[in-house]
């Protein structure tokens, strides 16, 4: 398991999370150098696209091309935002809360490089309301980097004047939607907003606005520091780099760990997360949090990356595997979910708000041994009128593709439970008492 | 009543972050959340409609959108456990099952004496730390069904 690493390699010193530990360990040097050579931002997007750098927050949209979207100053002179996207909320999904919490400065770094390449005059931190010390570590980092003329008016004193804002949101999954985490912020329900337009034109108060992933951006510095050349050495032709693998569910050492895409998911269970727990077998596995598809023990060997795991039907999503053991009954692991995607549903589109709620409704009464015959079939025809691209977001789909898996590879165990009028991993007695 | 002036020099510097006044709405109601008595009432939403300059009804759409927020009263710590996936495959129901009885109520209520709400909670981001509880906005991860009585002891005995 060795190859090179550098996302985490500063955590883990007492002070990772202050202005001196981060510039011991060369902190801002990046802006600086930016600064003080003047780069043009037109370069700087062509070295993130040549990075071949993508999104971190699910959908893998290569960043470079999106900071490309953002209007041209010369020609749209509106004031231009950045919303990071801190609402960290997938299940399964505990990789941003590290950053935040044990690294603020290198999140601001990579929030000021996007903002000097997009030339973005405010950056909000949009932090979920529960991660209470990740926030304060976040707004100290703040303070600390603007006393030392990093943030604010004349960065560095150079031309580049550039404010960050902490933001709290309140806890709901949607608001990590980009345009529900925009109306948040605007200090409204957070109800996605249909597209287009796009955030580039039309984003925070209508002004041209880009929303990334926390782990996105602090991909930056990394490679303002050493070239998009040698980020490119590590990872795959179409997914480049090492990404942050949040492993949960049924290993022995569920963790955060740093690993280079194209990795197997073997090796990441085997060799990272101390494999299954209870010397159990794997039964099966989310590749990356509860909307990917749930895929079964036997597509283990695949290799981490979006297109491998597209391969199998699933998604990369935010590569926070969720693992399920032997033991694990699939039903109740779907009635968890689809009861998750009911209580976070807006409402706002009737596909969604309706097909949510039958979801967890027809996988509560399987589980509990109520299930009808039909209920199998009922799932798919749901799921299908869930996705794909019907409603004003993805959650929709979100629920309904893992929905659409589980029937796939697991149609006989869901069947059993209706069959045996209750989950036939337990015990008879248990199962009918 | 009128939201104490503390707040309201908060509120001032907060809306100033901002180009809209409205955006500074969920953060001002955090801070009332926790200055006044752990919820938010209606006489401290009609304040806060008065601050931003919104319809009562318009502040009580966004109050009640969140989850954090509470809009009944709530007893002197608020106890939640994640019954999401990651925590429900390491045991979730059995830290849920404690939290009650430690607790003496039952999720969505508040025990009699006052001491304890309790909630369950969706996923909090700390899923490779799972199982996972959150007292008065404080995690504790990793948990055994031990250590939530333990904890909630200490917290009840404060
Ligand atoms: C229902 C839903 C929830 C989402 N939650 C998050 C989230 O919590 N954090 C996040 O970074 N992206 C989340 N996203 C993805 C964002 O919409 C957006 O694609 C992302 O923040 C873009 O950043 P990136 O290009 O850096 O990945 C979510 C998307 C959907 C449909
Ligand atoms: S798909 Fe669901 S969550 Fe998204 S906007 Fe429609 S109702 Fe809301
Ligand atoms: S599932 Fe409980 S913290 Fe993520």
């Amino acid at each position: 398991m060795s190859h090179e690493t550098f996302l985490l390699d500063r955590i883990g010193s007492e002070d990772s999370h202050t202005l001196d530990g981060y510039k011991r360990a060369g902190g801002y040097e990046a802006l600086a150098g930016i600064l003080k050579d003047g780069r043009d931002p037109a370069d700087l997007i062509e070295e993130f696209k040549a990075s071949g750098l993508r999104g971190r927050g699910g959908a893998g949209f290569p960043t470079g091309l999106k900071f490309s979207f953002m209007p041209d100053p010369a020609k749209d002179k509106r004031t231009r935002y950045i919303a990071l996207n801190a609402d960290e909320s997938e299940p399964g999904t505990c990789k941003d809360r590290v950053l935040l919490r044990e690294d603020p400065h290198g999140v601001l770094e990579g929030c000021l490089i996007a903002a000097y390449t997009m030339r973005v005059q405010a950056v909000y931190i949009y932090v979920r309301g529960e991660y209470r010390v990740p926030y304060q570590r976040m707004a100290e980092a703040i303070a600390e980097a603007r006393k030392a003329g990093l943030v604010g008016k004349e960065v560095l004193g150079s031309d580049f004047t550039c404010e960050v804002y902490m933001h709290k949101g309140a806890g709901a999954y949607i608001c990590g939607e980009e345009t529900g985490l925009m109306e948040s912020l605007e200090g409204k329900r957070g109800h996605p907003r249909p597209k287009p337009p796009f955030p580039a034109g039309f984003g925070l108060w209508g002004q041209p606005t880009t929303v990334n992933n926390v782990e996105t951006l602090f991909n930056l510095p990394f490679i303002v520091n050493r070239g998009a050349d040698w980020f490119r050495t590590m990872g795959t032709e179409k997914s480049t780099g090492n990404f942050l693998c949040g492993i949960s569910g049924h290993v022995n050492k569920p963790g955060v760990y740093e690993v280079p895409f194209g990795i197997t998911a073997r090796t990441i269970l085997e060799d990272y997360a101390g494999g299954v727990w209870k010397g159990r077998e794997l039964k099966a596995w989310f590749p990356g949090g509860s909307s990917t598809g749930l895929v079964p023990a036997s597509f283990i060997d695949t290799a981490m990356d979006h297109d491998s795991i597209k391969g199998i039907g699933s998604m990369f999503g935010t590569a926070a595997m969720i693992m399920l053991d032997e033991t694990a009954c699939v039903v109740r692991s779907s009635h968890v979910i689809a009861r998750f995607y009911d209580h976070e549903s807006c409402g706002q589109c009737s596909q969604c708000r309706e097909g949510t709620q039958w979801l967890s409704q027809i996988f509560e009464r399987i589980e509990a041994g109520q299930g009808r015959p039909q209920d199998v079939e009922l799932l798919v025809e749901l799921s299908h009128g869930m996705t794909p691209g019907k409603t004003i977001c993805a959650l929709s789909d979100a629920a309904a593709i893992p929905t659409l898996s589980v029937v796939k590879h697991f149609r006989a165990e869901i069947e059993a439970h209706v069959e045996h009028a209750g989950c036939p991993l337990r015990a008879p007695a248990e199962a009918t008492a | 009543m009128a939201l104490p002036d503390k707040l309201v020099a908060e509120f001032d510097e907060l809306v100033k972050n901002y180009p809209q006044r409205r955006a500074a709405l969920i953060p001002a109601l955090h801070r009332c959340q926790e200055e006044l008595g752990g919820w938010i009432s209606p006489g401290v939403m009609e304040d806060c409609a008065e601050y931003f300059q919104l319809e009562p009804v318009e502040v009580y759409g966004v109050a009640s959108f969140y989850p954090m927020f509470h809009l009944k009263p709530v007893g002197e710590h608020v106890v939640g456990v994640c019954h999401n996936i990651s925590c429900d495959l390491r045991g979730a129901e059995d830290i849920l099952e404690r939290a009650c009885s430690a607790t003496e109520t039952e999720v969505g209520r508040t025990s009699e004496n006052g001491r304890f709400t309790l909630e369950v909670l969706e996923c909090q981001g700390a899923c490779a730390s799972a199982p996972m509880m959150v007292v008065d906005g404080v995690f504790h991860e990793n948990l055994e069904p031990d250590d939530v009585t333990r904890i909630l002891r200490e917290v009840g005995e404060r």
